[in-house]
């Protein structure tokens, strides 16, 4: 388990040196002045010459990327080109809006996809399961943003259930739940389906597994086969799946926090890229990228510690 | 010589009979094969179908509710939303047609050579691979689009850059699974060359299963062009996209809900009829690969 945790990390580290080199070397893939493209068009000289002074632009490459990643390293992800406020401070300050989206919406999705999976594997090919099978595709496939631009529709303007836009007001705990509704609505149904159909699938080969035939013949009741057997068994896929998700939920939280009106990283980076802000929209991709990196690697490690079967797979 | 020509149809006419069997009895598949033929045909055939000019202007028929005249309503510049729903689907399908087809030649390009080539070879492109789709598909997006700013172009790019590992890893795994196979050994001892291995067997073998996988990815694409739009960072105006449709509609949800339907539905509908299909698709040429997608 030890070697298996340190290759994975190391994996993991080169996917992000990788990614980070790539994103840093964009800016000078693309033809024109770097300085003028990551500054924007409303760069003063002053401010050309001082970005110039803190990348070292003139310098090679590699130079300028060993620095640039030495500055990462220290939490130093640039400065704002407008409030040159510190990056990293701005990207933390939103952190918590998109944290809770997705964490409400991962919560939601689990609390129904998963016995939804469970009930139709147990109830096979009943009128549950279809049913279930075609609600996993469809929401699998609609996109997310069209869901959250119906819901708003439906439930906010229509309706009038719920909020339609902001976070809700500071401190007061009710409204800002309200105001998660919707937007965690459209972040997770995708989710729901995604869970359901994976469950399902895994519920069915434990089902047919040794162990569980051998408590049938003990003649334990189903339910309890069912619940304290199978279950357990049939959820590790899923569980080993929720660092991908995160992932997922992080595109989906752009379009959730635009379409809701929410502060989140998600809005921070399309308002940056709207007035071409590149520093925080790089910092931010990177911030998020090493989220998504380090979810997706708890999970494998996760799901290696349960399973050692996967361990050798690397 | 003979025994070819008796073997050949035969195989053909059951493939096709196990296809039109599998797709009566299943109703999905059916109901998406006619999504996808009236999507394409309309795309196709659009000049022919729109009832207006979907980029004509008529400031004071502006923000109109649907009638017999403007099917879906008109959009705040007095646009046929109909029209340009129907043209919109142009986009859409141009998109995925030539992103899909170029990530999916140079996936097939770079997979063999990872499931072909040295260790070394193999582990540089799977971890070349692994970073790019370790950025979240908008955010890298929003990077590039920030760049070099908005533009189809764009979307195709990104889309093309983004996908290239996802189909390079199927094809890895199954230039993998069959070079470990007897008759691979057998070619070898016979002399064979790579360039003979690599064409004449691991190609028909490993272009089933990117061309299912590719198939899949319809929907996929068509998603990232109409998120990308509606975001403002896609398709320029006046050009008509579903993601441009939905974009002008959040503007005016509150009074014109039409434009923010009209623009939705036929997302909905283009999803869900290419991945019924397809899943219909790999469940009857392919089942094994059910467990990999």
């Amino acid at each position: 388990m030890l070697y298996y945790l340190i290759k994975r990390l190391g994996v993991a580290a080169i996917t992000v040196v990788i990614a980070v080199s790539l994103l840093y070397g964009m800016i000078h893939a693309v033809p024109g002045d770097p300085l003028s493209i990551v500054l924007g068009p409303r760069a003063t000289p002053e401010m050309k010459a001082a970005l110039n002074e803190r990348l070292g632009l003139d310098k090679p490459f590699v130079i300028q990327l060993g620095r640039f990643f030495l500055n990462v390293t220290q939490g130093d992800l640039g400065t704002d080109v407008f409030s040159e406020r510190e990056v990293s401070e701005i990207f933390f300050s939103q952190l918590p809006y998109t944290a809770s989206l997705v964490f409400f919406a991962i919560g939601w999705s689990a609390l129904l996809g998963i016995p939804l999976g469970c009930y139709s594997a147990v109830k096979r090919n009943s009128f549950i399961d279809k049913l279930t099978g075609v609600f996993s595709v469809g929401t699998i496939t609609i996109p997310s943003f069209v869901v959250a631009l119906y819901s708003l529709l439906i439930f906010a303007v229509w309706l009038k259930w719920l909020p339609a836009i902001g976070a809700g007001k500071e401190g007061d705990l009710w409204d800002q739940l309200a105001h998660l509704v919707l937007p965690a609505f459209a972040v997770g149904l995708g989710w729901v389906g995604y869970l359901a159909r994976l469950v399902r699938a895994s519920m069915l080969e434990v089902l047919g597994e040794n162990h569980i035939r051998t408590a049938r013949a003990f003649g334990l009741p189903e339910r309890k086969i069912i619940l304290t057997y199978a279950l357990r068994l049939a959820v590790l896929p899923a569980v080993a799946l929720l660092g991908v998700g995160i992932g997922y939920m992080l595109s989906g939280a752009v379009f959730a926090e635009i379409v809701f009106a929410r502060p989140g990283v998600g809005k921070l980076i399309y308002d940056s890229v709207i007035t071409r802000n590149y520093p925080v929209v790089m910092g931010s991709v990177i911030m998020t990228t090493i989220i998504f990196v380090l979810s997706t690697t708890i999970a494998d490690l996760v799901s290696a510690f349960l399973d050692p079967r996967i361990r050798e797979n690397l | 010589m003979t025994e070819n020509t008796l073997e050949k149809p035969k195989k053909d006419t059951s493939v096709f009979a196990t296809l039109v069997n599998h797709m009566l009895k299943d109703r999905l598949a059916m109901i998406g094969l006619i999504l996808v033929v009236i999507i394409t045909g309309s795309a196709i055939f659009a000049p022919y179908i729109v009832p207006h000019n979907p980029n004509k202007l008529n400031v004071r028929h502006r923000l109109k509710a649907p009638s017999s005249e403007h099917l879906l309503g008109t959009d705040q510049l007095g646009r046929d939303v109909f029209s340009r729903v129907i043209i919109g689907s142009r986009v859409a399908l141009q998109v995925a047609l030539v992103s899909i087809s170029v990530a999916g030649s140079i996936g097939l390009v770079l997979g063999m050579l990872a499931g072909f080539g040295t260790k070394w070879l193999d582990s540089f492109l799977i971890i070349l691979f692994d970073s790019i789709r370790s950025f979240p598909t908008i955010m890298f997006a929003l990077a590039v689009v920030t760049l070099v700013g908005p533009s189809l172009n764009t979307v195709i790019l990104v889309v093309i850059v983004t996908s290239i590992p996802v189909y390079g890893r199927i094809v890895r795994t199954q230039t993998q699974a069959i070079i470990h196979n007897d008759f691979i050994m057998a070619e070898k001892a016979m002399g064979a060359g790579k360039v003979r291995i690599i064409l004449v067997h691991i190609l028909p073998n490993v272009i089933g299963p990117l061309l299912i996988i590719a198939s899949m990815d319809i929907p996929v694409v068509v998603t990232i062009e109409a998120g990308l739009s509606f975001l403002g960072l896609g398709v320029r105006p006046p050009t008509a996209s579903w993601g441009t449709i939905l974009n002008d509609g959040y503007a005016f949800i509150r009074n014109t809900p039409w434009l923010v339907i009209a623009g939705g539905a036929p997302l909905i509908l283009t999803t869900l009829g290419f991945t019924f299909l397809g899943e219909a698709l790999r469940d009857v040429f392919d089942p094994k690969l059910r467990r990999e997608v």
